[in-house]
C-alpha cells in the first residue's frame, strides 16, 4: 500500500504528518472512525449505482435489495436515450472547449502582468481582482442578464462563453502563484537579450507553465460540466440544454423511475470523477493553495 | 503591465462594476423588461419589508446559513483531524469525501431526492434497520430545512483539504512540548492544533457563508422551493422575481440587500478575527 501511496500523492500529501497520539488505541479509533466517515461518505454513490443496476419493479420495495442480481445494465441505454444524453454532452462541450480557451487565454495574460511586471497600483488592482470572489454572482445576476438580452444573445452559447475571455478572479489568482515561483533571472536575462515581454510570457513563461495551464484546463472542464444557475437562465430552448440542466428531465414526471435517472446521473458524473481520479493532486493543490493564501 | 492585464479589466468593469451599478439604478425603478425602467424610489425596499414571501425567505436562509455553515466546519475539521492521523488509505479516503464536490449539483440533488425518498429512500431504510420510522424529508415542512442542511454537509470536502493542509503545517515541535508540559491529547487538540488551524477556520467560515446565502439549485431542483415556502431560501425567491414575474427592479433591491448583508457579515468576520485567529511564523 505504501508503494501506491508513494506513486499517487507525491510531496504534498507526505509533507510533515503529526502524529497526535503515540497510543495504539487512539491510532486505531482514529483509523476506525475515518472509515466510517468515508463508508458513510461513498453510501450515496453505491445507492445511486445499485438502483441504477435495478429492474423498476425492484426499486420501490422496502427493506432494498443492496445488490441487484441479476444487473440491469439495459437501464444504462435506456437513460441513454431517454433523455438525448447525446446532444446535451455534445452542447456542454461546445460551451467547455471555448470557455477553456477563453479562460486561458485572458487569466494567463493577466495573471502574467500580476506576477511579473512591477507596475504602480499593481498590488492594489490585484487585491480588487481577488475580492470580486466575494460578490455573489446572485447580485450581478439580473442586470448581467438584461445585457445580454439587450445584445440579442440570450438563447445562445455565447453567455456562457464570451465572458471566460474577460478573465476570471480564481484562476488568475492560481496562475499568478505559479508564475511567481519562476526565477526572475530567467526574465532579465532575456530582456537584456532583446525579447519583448510578450515574447517572454509566450516563450518562456508559458513553457514552464505546463502543470498549471492543465490544472487550469481541468477546473475549467469541472466548471462548465457542472455548472448549473448560468446555463438555466441563458439558455431557453431545451435542445441548446447541457448535461447537468438536461439531467432534471428525469424527475419530470409525477413518480420518477429511480432506475433510470441514476443511471443517468452515474453517467453524467462519470467524465467528472474520471478526470478528477487522473489530476487528484492537480485538483487538491489547486485548492490548497487558494485557501492557504485566502 | 496594463496591457497584459486588460482582459480582466475589460471584465471588471463590463461584469462587476457595470452590472453592480445598473442593478442599483434598477433596485430604484420597476421594470419589466418590455418597458423601460420607471423610477419608483424607495417603493422597493419599502414593499420588500412588508412582503411575508421575502421575510419568510430571509428566515429561511438564516436558518440554513446558522446550521450548515458551522455543522459543516466541524464536520471539515474532524475529517481532516483523522485523515491527518497517518491512516492507510489516505489518499483513498481523501478522494471518496472530495468527489462529492466535483460532481454537478443537479446530479447531487436528484440523487439526494432519491435518498431522502420517504418510502423507499437510502435514510429511511438504514433508519428502519435500528427499528426508527424515519420522517418524510423534503415533503414535510418540518424536515425539509435539515434535510438540505444534512446534503451540505456531504459537499465538505473542499473545507476539508483546507484543514488538512493547514494540520500538515501544524509544527511537530509545538506537540513535542506540549506532551512534555503533560497535555493530553484533548488539550493538545484544544491548546495546539485549534489555534493553529484558525486561519483555516476563518477561511471555510467565510466561503462557507458567503455560499450559504446564495443558495439555490439544492432546493430549486429537490423542492421548488416547498413544501409550503419552507425551502424558500432568498436567492430562489429573487429568482422567481427576477426570471419568473420579470420583476427586475424588486429582484435587484433583494440583490443588493443580500449584497449589503454579506459585506457586512465579511466585515464583522474580519473584525473579529483579530481576537481568535492565530497567524503562526511567517504571518
Amino acid at each position: 500500500m505504501a508503494n501506491i501511496e508513494n506513486l499517487t500523492t507525491g510531496p504534498v500529501a507526505q509533507g510533515r504528518t503529526v502524529r497526535m497520539s503515540g497510543s495504539a488505541v487512539g491510532k486505531a479509533f482514529a483509523y476506525l472512525a475515518g472509515l466510517i466517515a468515508a463508508a458513510a461518505f461513498a453510501l450515496p454513490f453505491f445507492w445511486m449505482v445499485s438502483t441504477s443496476l435495478k429492474v423498476p419493479g425492484d426499486v420501490f420495495i422496502s427493506p432494498p435489495t443492496w445488490i441487484p442480481w441479476p444487473l440491469q445494465w439495459q437501464t444504462y441505454p435506456e437513460a441513454w436515450t431517454f433523455i438525448p444524453f447525446f446532444s446535451y454532452t455534445i452542447n456542454t462541450l461546445q460551451i467547455a472547449i471555448p470557455s477553456i480557451i477563453g479562460i486561458l487565454f485572458s487569466c494567463t495574460l493577466t495573471a502574467y502582468g500580476f506576477a511579473r511586471i512591477r507596475a504602480w497600483g499593481r498590488d492594489v488592482l490585484f487585491f480588487i481582482c481577488l475580492s470580486t470572489m466575494m460578490i455573489p454572482w446572485a447580485v450581478t445576476m439580473v442586470p448581467v442578464f438584461v445585457i445580454f438580452k439587450n445584445l440579442g444573445w440570450t438563447g445562445t452559447y455565447l453567455p456562457l462563453i464570451v465572458p471566460n475571455f474577460l478573465g476570471s478572479a480564481f484562476y488568475i489568482f492560481l496562475l499568478r502563484q505559479f508564475f511567481l515561483t519562476i526565477p526572475m533571472e530567467l526574465s532579465d536575462a532575456a530582456r537584456v537579450d532583446g525579447c519583448s515581454e510578450l515574447g517572454i510570457f509566450a516563450r518562456i513563461i508559458l513553457p514552464l507553465s505546463k502543470p498549471v495551464l492543465a490544472t487550469v484546463t481541468l477546473f475549467e472542464f469541472n466548471r462548465v460540466w457542472s455548472d448549473y444557475l448560468a446555463p438555466l437562465i441563458f439558455l431557453t430552448r431545451q435542445e441548446h440544454f447541457t448535461i447537468a440542466l438536461g439531467l432534471t428531465y428525469f424527475l419530470d414526471r409525477d413518480r420518477p423511475l429511480w432506475n433510470l435517472a441514476m443511471a443517468g446521473n452515474t453517467m453524467a458524473i462519470l467524465p467528472v470523477i474520471i478526470v478528477f481520479v487522473l489530476a487528484q493532486r492537480a485538483f487538491i493543490e489547486g485548492i490548497t493553495l487558494t485557501g492557504i493564501k485566502g | 503591465m496594463l496591457a497584459f492585464i486588460s482582459p480582466w479589466i475589460l471584465g471588471f468593469l463590463g461584469f462587476f462594476v457595470y452590472p453592480l451599478l445598473l442593478s442599483l439604478y434598477y433596485s430604484f425603478t420597476e421594470y419589466n423588461l418590455l418597458q423601460p425602467p420607471k423610477f419608483v424610489g424607495l417603493t422597493n425596499y419599502v414593499n420588500l419589508t412588508e412582503d411575508s414571501h421575502y421575510l419568510n425567505a430571509v428566515g429561511n436562509t438564516l436558518y440554513f446559513v446558522v446550521f450548515s455553515v458551522p455543522l459543516g466546519v466541524l464536520t471539515a475539521f474532524i475529517i481532516a483531524f483523522l485523515l491527518n492521523q497517518q491512516l492507510r488509505l489516505r489518499v483513498l479516503l481523501r478522494m471518496i469525501f472530495y468527489i462529492p464536490i466535483v460532481v454537478p449539483i443537479s446530479a447531487t440533488a436528484i440523487l439526494w431526492m432519491w435518498i431522502f425518498n420517504s418510502n423507499w429512500g437510502l435514510l429511511n431504510n438504514l433508519l428502519a434497520l435500528i427499528g426508527i420510522q424515519g420522517p418524510s424529508w423534503l415533503g414535510s415542512p418540518t424536515w425539509s430545512k435539515p434535510s438540505l442542511v444534512i446534503m451540505q454537509l456531504w459537499l465538505v470536502g473542499g473545507s476539508v483539504l483546507i484543514f488538512l493542509a493547514a494540520l500538515q503545517d501544524v509544527p511537530r515541535a509545538l506537540y513535542d512540548a506540549a506532551m512534555v508540559d503533560g497535555a493530553n491529547a484533548v488539550r493538545r487538540v484544544w491548546h495546539v492544533t485549534i489555534p493553529m488551524v484558525t486561519p483555516a477556520i476563518l477561511f471555510s467560515l467565510l466561503t462557507g457563508l458567503i455560499a450559504a446565502f446564495q443558495t439555490f439549485a439544492n432546493a430549486w431542483i429537490m423542492t421548488g422551493g416547498g413544501p409550503i415556502r419552507s425551502t424558500e431560501f432568498y436567492v430562489l425567491y429573487l429568482y422567481e422575481n427576477g426570471f419568473r414575474f420579470f420583476r427586475m427592479g424588486y429582484a435587484s433591491s433583494m440583490a443588493w440587500i443580500l449584497f449589503g448583508a454579506v459585506v457586512v457579515v465579511t466585515v464583522i468576520l474580519f473584525r473579529t478575527s483579530a481576537r481568535w485567529v492565530y497567524y503562526g511564523g511567517e504571518g
